[in-house]
């Protein structure tokens, strides 16, 4: 399917090409230098946000640091706060802070933990790898299972439909704290197809990629099949139909690139779903990763650590929807004209 | 709660029809699961088979079974009997968070739609912000800024998936404000204010009532999350999400003590979003007759 389209995109731009380039050419840049431009300044206030949460933990910072560093609630002594002040840079005014802090994280810097004695980047960053195979692992898994179930009942009767359209609204709607649990149960504990609990090879992977994976797909899914029916009603379908083209491969072909678009486009918001989907899964599936980082962080107010990670996935969720931008004109040529 | 109340849903659609047609079995399995987790909410005593505190060690971790529907838990307490006496603490929760999301979705999303440049520039930018964080997520940091409690779980899920409805709430806004009946009202020289209070707001909003009954079951699944991740309210209580965290320490002793609590929440959630959907329906139906 994509060789195909590939293969007409270039087709079709070689022809226009000599005529429409300088202009094409020009708002194209202008619309993807627009674009990286709104994805900075959305950067730009997802670092606000997080520096304003790091401000307003309650009562004096200094204090409630260094409770938070030794799991006490008592009063500090000057002596005591100096250190915490000096590393923090507690003294200097708050529009200072922040500056240092914008600046920081353009270095990389995310702050260091209230509570280890590390920078937050060095803490998220040895879990930043098995939180993005999971993701992205559960995000191929979602297209896979979404593509098969939609192509296969879309459109066939109203019995197939309607059953089609259940089992995606039920997918969407599944918790993944729920899911995770009963496939754990039925997988791992009942049938022992896959580990228990931690692993680290490709069938410790299965399960948690597949918790996130179902509701994501039946998300997708319900966009993707509404899209699907109204392809198939369009006067390429019948034309196909008369050139003997046979049922699956006419849906394959043709009417699926017309139905993915809106999947395309939830893709990029799927990445940061699953990253957020993940904290809820690792702490089930006991895996390593960001979330379970995450989790410990919230529930002992380590707020740098919680900012860091949340500024992360904001990044991630940004550059994937410029991604998708770029995919989706990959996908329907029809966009660039626009 | 009585805003819950699911008594609105069938006078539109019967009047939208010269045929009166049987109702679809997805909304009558909808109702009914509302109306009976409503009627614990308000009425526990009623549906619960024993008390919900009780502690009976001879009976720890049972099964479920004919004396215990749902299983008991470690203290040997009836789990159906926690979860019918845990429905009003969740659905105020769930009820309490799509307040607050739609709340602040009304006011973002009008501001945004209707403000002069500068409010509606501002308030578009916040709402862009707020969308790269996933609901879970901006419900974490509140947790974390403000340490879990009920009435942060209310707060964190509330604003955490307020953003997604303001941008709903928006587009509802624009659509009434370019529409036909807008326009002749400006064109018979009505002040701006009435126009706004008077035509786009009551046409722009209808369709949240819809929206409401689908954000508090939503507005469960995500504080059960929170619960689920040791983050809300604490277990002692039988709120649903506290069930849950209780149970995990017993997880392949006794699984029954977070499936079954989870299944609850599924069909809540899966009854609001159908009855939301169904409502959407019938009010799009009214608009059109």
């Amino acid at each position: 399917m994509t060789r195909t389209s590939s293969a007409e995109a270039t087709a079709r731009e070689e022809v226009a090409a000599p005529v429409a380039s300088p202009r094409t050419g020009l708002a194209r840049a202008r619309r993807v230098g627009g674009r990286a431009l709104s994805a900075v300044t959305v950067l730009l206030g997802a670092a606000t946000a997080a520096f304003l949460a790091q401000a307003a933990l309650p009562g004096d910072r200094a204090t409630t640091i260094l409770n938070i560093r030794s799991g006490q609630a008592v009063a500090r002594t000057p002596e005591e706060l100096a250190p915490i002040i000096a590393q923090f840079g507690l003294d200097r005014p708050l529009v200072r802070q922040y500056l240092d802090y914008l600046a920081g994280l353009l270095r990389g810097d995310l702050g260091s933990s209230y509570q280890q004695f590390r920078p937050v980047w060095d803490i998220i960053g040895e879990q930043l790898a098995a939180t993005l195979v999971l993701s992205l692992t559960a995000i191929a898994l979602a297209w896979l299972l979404m593509v098969v179930w939609v192509v296969a009942t879309a459109g066939r009767g109203p019995r197939v439909r309607g059953l089609g359209q259940t089992v995606d609204t039920v997918a969407a709607g599944l918790p993944h704290y729920w899911l995770g649990i009963v496939l754990l149960l039925v997988f791992a504990l009942t049938l022992h197809w896959a580990p228990v609990m931690g692993g680290d090879g490709i069938e410790a992977l299965l399960l948690p990629a597949l918790t996130l994976a179902i509701p994501l797909g039946g998300f997708m899914g319900q966009a993707t099949r509404a899209e699907f029916e109204r392809a198939l009603e369009q006067p390429f379908v019948v034309s196909a139909r008369m050139r003997g083209m046979g049922e699956t491969e006419l849906r394959l072909r043709h009417v699926l690139r017309h139905a993915v678009l809106p999947a395309v486009t939830l893709s990029g918001w799927a990445l940061g779903a699953t990253i957020s989907g993940a904290v809820v899964v690792e702490s089930i599936f006991n895996r390593p990763g960001i979330g379970r980082v995450l989790v410990t962080a919230v529930s002992s107010q380590d707020i740098p650590v919680v900012t860091g990670i949340v500024v992360l996935i904001a990044a991630v969720y940004v550059i994937a929807n410029l991604v998708v931008d770029v995919l989706y004109t990959a996908v329907d040529p029809r966009v660039r004209i626009a | 709660m009585t805003t819950l109340a699911p008594a609105p849903v069938a006078p539109p659609v019967s009047a939208s029809r010269p045929r009166r047609r049987r109702p679809a079995p997805s909304l009558v399995a909808a109702i009914a699961v509302i109306a009976f987790l409503l009627l614990a909410a308000a009425w526990p005593a009623l549906l619960a088979t024993h008390s919900p505190t009780a502690n009976d060690f001879a009976a720890a971790l049972q099964p479920p079974s004919f004396a215990h529907w749902f299983g008991t838990d470690e203290a040997g307490r009836d789990l159906y009997s926690r979860v019918v006496w845990g429905a009003r603490e969740s659905l105020l929760i769930g009820a309490g968070a799509a307040t607050v999301s739609l709340g602040l979705a009304v006011v973002l999303g009008t501001a945004a739609a209707l403000g002069g440049r500068i409010l509606s520039g501002v308030v578009g930018f916040v709402l862009e912000v707020a969308f790269a964080f996933p609901a879970l997520l901006l419900a974490l940091l509140l947790v974390a800024v403000l340490g879990p409690s009920a009435w942060t779980q209310v707060l964190a899920v509330g604003i955490g998936t307020a953003p997604g409805y303001a941008r709903i709430v928006r587009a509802q806004v624009l659509a009434a404000r370019s529409s036909g009946y807008v326009e002749a009202a400006v064109a018979l020289g009505h002040p701006r204010r009435r126009i706004v209070l008077r035509q786009i707001l009551p046409n722009a909003l209808r369709p949240l009532v819809a929206i409401f009954a689908l954000s508090v079951g939503q507005s469960i699944v995500w504080a059960s999350s929170l619960a689920f991740l040791g983050l809300g309210v604490a277990p002692p209580s039988s709120e649903w999400g506290a069930l849950l965290d209780a149970g995990r320490a017993y997880i392949t002793r006794a699984p029954w003590l977070v499936v079954i609590p989870g299944l609850v929440i599924v069909a809540l959630a899966l009854a609001a979003t159908s009855l939301g959907g169904h409502l959407r329906t019938a009010l799009d139906k009214g608009e059109k007759a």
